[in-house]
């Protein structure tokens, strides 16, 4: 019997499992078992969580492969691991771990200033941010097997996610209503391989999974973003920034499973203590906006 | 082409809707004429004829079940109507728990979860599975952190092996009565063999 590994097929199919579900940001095992426990489908190793590198500000990197390590035998679920834009020694390091999903991220400070990882050459997938159709379309055509807006990591404040999914989805409307003969003026105008294009043109939606990430701090934000049409969110700095880290990662996790269902969203939002503080996003000096980064 | 009941209705079948490819299941529930319906609350199990838990993290989906008060409705359901769990639906659906967990204990199945490894891990394989209509042409199975079968109880007929070189094979799919438990992902490929037997197993 022929086993084939590392097929899209197989690397898209993860993300289409975590669907419906939320992704948190830990930075220990501590952290880590309290996401298992409330219900998280995924979790992020991370060193420092998004708020916490603005405020340290330098470098960002890749975390400490032991703190990887640590978190992977901590849990069940699956774990995601962030490298540099571009860095794709980083990539290579965090596959050699056996972690689950890599993010080329944004969050960190970019390796390369004009291209990105060729993922096609990894065996994990890759997720990757965006803030618009061209740009997912761009990872994608690289090999991302999932997308996810950028937001604005690290503030509490959703507004980003949310232009960045409209941006998306007001895209592949205008898509679906665009004939044939004009998807390659469409394919130059947003900058998007054509036959990506194509393929999203026909099913209607990305062909790979797309959840919202960045600014997400509260059970209405995670499922304002779901109501919006995303699959499921990444919630980074919202969850171990706030009073009461246990509670709000449960009721995000419901809050994404009955987003459309407000009599429970109310019910799930009540008590749940301090949010993460915040920054608003339209305070940000340009030259701190992390969404900014990528090409 | 529609799925008819007894009485001449369309079919209506349910789809666990907590969390997971749920979606992909609603999908080839259209494509063979059943209505699909989303379940998330114990109300909305009331007028399906039979119900797919989807994959997914089977310890999100366990959770939000304990929390949305669905294990004992769902124990009730599965007195009288099939289930079908895909690899995290087939541990949902399981008895016997390596770990503990929330489990709806409806199959006589052990379930060892991530059983294959991790995602580098994952793969297809085409395999063979004699129930199937057309039963020559194999079945392309999609493995994604799968689990297997590690224990069947005396009710319990083996519907699927994935050979292996040392003895007949890793069991991944499996039926008792009403229950259909796969270790692998019928929903995310393009044929619905599967899901017509599933169909199949509901009409009777």
């Amino acid at each position: 019997m022929d086993k084939k590994v590392a097929t899209f097929t197989v690397k898209k199919g993860l993300a289409q499992m975590l669907k419906g579900g939320v992704i948190m940001d830990v930075v220990t095992v501590e952290h880590a078992r309290i996401a298992e426990d409330a219900g998280a489908v995924a979790v992020m190793a991370l060193e420092r969580v998004p708020a916490d590198i603005r405020a340290h500000g330098g470098v960002a990197r890749m975390s400490d492969p032991a703190l990887i390590q640590e978190i992977m035998e901590a849990v069940t679920i699956p774990v995601m691991a962030k490298c540099r834009i571009g860095h794709f020694v980083e990539a290579q390091i965090i596959e050699a771990l056996g972690v689950d999903f890599i993010d080329e991220s944004e969050v960190l400070t970019p390796a390369d200033e004009a291209h990105h990882i060729n993922k096609h050459l990894f065996k994990i997938p890759f997720v990757c941010g965006c803030r618009n159709l061209g740009e997912a379309l761009r990872r994608i055509g690289e090999g991302a097997a999932m997308i996810r807006t950028k937001g604005e990591a690290g503030t509490g404040d959703v507004v980003e996610a949310v232009r960045h999914a409209r941006s998306v989805f007001g895209a592949i409307r205008r898509l679906k209503n665009t004939p044939d003969e004009e998807l390659m003026s469409f394919a130059k105008e947003i900058g998007a391989p054509f036959e990506t294009l194509k393929e999203t043109k026909d099913l209607g939606h990305l062909p790979v999974v797309n959840f919202a990430a960045g600014g997400i701090a509260t059970p209405a934000d995670a499922a304002l973003m779901m109501q919006l049409g995303v699959d499921g969110v990444f919630v980074g700095s919202g969850i171990f920034k706030s009073g009461d880290p246990p509670l709000r990662a449960k009721s995000i996790v419901e809050a994404v499973a009955h987003y459309d269902d407000p009599k429970i969203l109310a019910e799930i939002s009540k008590g749940l203590g301090e949010p993460m503080v915040g920054i608003e996003v339209s305070e940000l000096p340009k030259t701190e906006r992390l969404a900014e980064r990528g090409w | 082409m529609e799925r008819e009941t007894k009485d001449g209705g369309i079919m209506k079948i349910g789809v666990l809707a907590l969390q997971g490819d749920f979606a992909e299941h609603l999908a080839f529930l259209r494509g063979l004429g059943a209505e699909g319906v989303e379940v998330r609350l114990p109300s909305h199990l009331d007028d399906i004829e039979a119900l797919i838990i989807p994959g997914g993290e089977s310890t999100t989906i366990e959770k939000l079940a304990l929390a949305f008060r669905l294990l004992e409705p769902l124990r009730t359901f599965g007195q009288t109507r099939p289930i079908w769990g895909t690899c995290a639906g087939a541990i949902f659906l399981s008895t016997d728990t390596l770990e503990r967990q929330h489990r709806l204990g409806l199959m006589d199945i052990t379930v060892e979860r991530n059983a294959f490894g991790r995602q580098a891990d994952s793969f297809e394989a085409d395999i063979h599975v004699a129930v199937l209509e057309d039963a020559k042409t194999p079945f392309p199975a999609i493995f994604i952190r799968a689990p297997l079968i590690a224990r069947v109880g005396p009710n319990v007929d083996i519907i699927a092996h994935l050979p292996n070189n040392k003895d007949n094979g890793i069991i991944i799919a499996a039926k008792q009565g009403h229950f259909l438990a796969t270790s692998f992902h019928p929903e995310l490929t393009g044929d619905d063999r599967f899901h017509r037997y599933f169909l199949s197993l509901t009409k009777t």
